[in-house]
């Protein structure tokens, strides 16, 4: 049985490329970049080169790129430094994010509003789950200091307008002048960075997190872009690595696969939309011939590679594990498959149902897919999606 | 979270699944918060002893692969026994019959137990009236 692998925003495959970059740097150059000695000067190059490859990408300064264990630690470590530098001399500040960010965002800034002086805004997204950016105007206070929006959503794909929210940033800023208090502008672009334009000028953002796990790069690895001259503060203490803001030996052959996987995306990205959109667009006609079937999130708003799709009378999690064992794997935001028996809060705050929400998976796709495994896929939904409404109520 | 052979095997093949058309009675529970149903058919008739029991009993179940394994074993457990035994069936009976449940998907076989509960308890409404 050929296995078919629908959940790449959860996780990718090693693209072999990149592994290949990596092995040298087990056993044979294991050196501590910040060793003297030829073995860590040969680290260091090519922690180097992969700092350039990524600043390339991002059309940025190397210096201004930080490596760390992953996009969680990069959210936490932007927007807890932020507020942990601004709060050494200003006090009742004021955070913005949206109702269908990440945990690693959602969860730091109801964990830090609990903080007195610190207060948070929660702007609401529309039935596509894109942010409305009339209500987030209102939201901004004149004690906002920071505003994190991802680029693009994890369950349902709905691209977010980063540009024109970084406009709205830039009045706001520009209305404060020089000496106000300043407002930054942070961007989780983990499930955008293979598919969307990342260079920060263009964005205009000052903060941008990434994780290489998603873009076909190995697990624990990650970096934050964090705009040269803007003060924030480290989460951890000891090392004066990554300029004291992330101190710990340096991940090598980490760091290695991430600068080579980001130099994949760069250089296949438009090769890579065209086979996934063609690919999407074939499982999306598929499914619209479903009975009691509607789309999540679907349209222009939408990453080329998830579909996030809900089936009446049959249950997320029990459609996950019935293609599960036909060798498909996807996943569902489901209340059954959540912790919390809550449905998932990004479906909440779209506005669907909670009978919609029941019955939701999400398909997400990776380079390595093809169009051929449609076929496969579909008669295995149409045996699950039949023996579990014949089995429902 | 990880599901055991035993609760996969009757997610896949459950037993007892269906509708009794000329039941005597139907018990329904549902978690509003996680969005699974349950219902349970039964079917009874007198022993040798003159005693109630469940002689069938099927169900129809909307939910995760904990609920519809949780609603299969509960009627594995229930067929063939005296309504005072089968009112004392116990989620923890459930679980063991299923080879353990999560912790987080304990409340589907909670969910299964009521909704025999609630057949039980019909029946026994139904039985009285008629009498």
């Amino acid at each position: 049985m050929k296995e078919i692998y629908y959940d790449n925003s959860a996780t990718t495959k090693v693209d072999p490329r990149v592994l290949q970059e990596m092995l040298p740097f087990f056993q044979e150059n294991f050196g501590n970049p910040n060793s003297a000695h030829s073995s860590g000067q040969s680290a260091l190059s090519a922690i180097d080169d992969a700092r350039e490859k990524i600043a390339n990408y991002l059309s940025c300064e190397t210096q201004e790129i930080i490596f760390t264990s992953g996009a969680t630690e990069s959210n936490n470590l932007a927007i807890q430094g932020i507020i942990n530098s601004l709060l050494q001399t200003q006090d009742n500040l004021h955070i913005i994010t949206s109702k269908i960010e990440h945990p690693s965002v959602l969860e730091v800034f109801k964990t830090i509003s609990k903080k007195e002086g610190i207060e948070a805004g929660f702007v609401e997204v529309d039935s596509a789950g894109v942010v409305k950016l009339e209500k987030l105007k209102e939201l901004i206070q004149p004690n906002t200091v920071l505003i994190s929006i991802m680029y693009a959503n994890n369950e349902v794909g709905s691209i977010q307008p980063i540009r024109e929210i970084s406009e709205i940033i830039k009045v706001e800023r520009d209305r404060r002048g020089e000496k106000g208090l300043p407002i930054y502008f942070h961007v989780d672009a983990v499930q955008a960075f293979n598919y969307l334009p990342c260079q920060v000028n263009w964005l205009g953002v000052d903060f941008l997190s990434f994780s290489g796990h998603k873009i076909f790069g190995p697990k624990g690895i990650g970096g934050l872009f964090a705009k040269r001259g803007i003060k924030f503060e480290p989460l951890a203490f000891g090392g004066h690595q990554e300029y004291s803001l992330r101190p710990g030996t340096l991940n090598v052959p980490g760091i290695v696969g991430l600068g080579k996987a980001v130099e994949l995306v760069a250089d296949e990205q438009e090769k890579n939309i065209q086979k996934i959109k063609k690919i999407k667009s074939k499982i999306a006609g598929e499914l619209e011939k479903f009975e009691n079937v509607r789309f999540n999130g679907k349209g222009e708003f939408q990453l080329p590679n998830i579909i996030n799709v809900s089936f009446q009378n049959a249950e997320g999690e029990s459609i996950l594990m019935l293609l599960d064992m036909d060798g498909v794997a996807v996943s569902t935001g489901s209340a059954c498959s959540s912790g919390s028996l809550e449905p998932s809060h990004v479906l909440t705050a779209m506005g669907v149902q909670p009978k919609w929400a029941h019955g939701s998976i999400r398909i997400s796709l990776g380079k390595d897919n093809t169009e051929v495994e449609v076929n496969t896929f579909i008669k295995s939904l149409t045996v699950a999606i039949k023996k579990l409404r014949e089995m429902a109520p | 979270m990880q599901y055991s052979k035993k609760l996969l095997e009757y997610f896949k093949n459950p037993h007892n699944q269906g509708k009794i058309k000329d039941a005597d009675a139907v018990g329904e529970a549902g978690n509003i918060k996680c969005g699974d149903i349950m219902k349970i058919y039964i079917k009874v008739k007198k022993n040798q002893a003159g005693e109630e029991i469940i002689d069938d009993i099927k169900f129809e179940t909307l939910g995760c692969a904990a609920a519809i394994a949780a609603s299969s074993s509960l009627t594995d457990l229930a067929k063939g026994k005296t309504l005072d035994s089968a009112m004392k069936i116990t989620k923890q009976d459930i679980v063991e019959e299923l080879g353990g449940v999560p912790l987080i998907k304990q409340h589907c076989s909670i969910l299964a137990q009521n909704a025999l509960k609630k057949a039980i308890e019909n029946y026994l409404l139904v039985s009285e009236k008629a009498r």
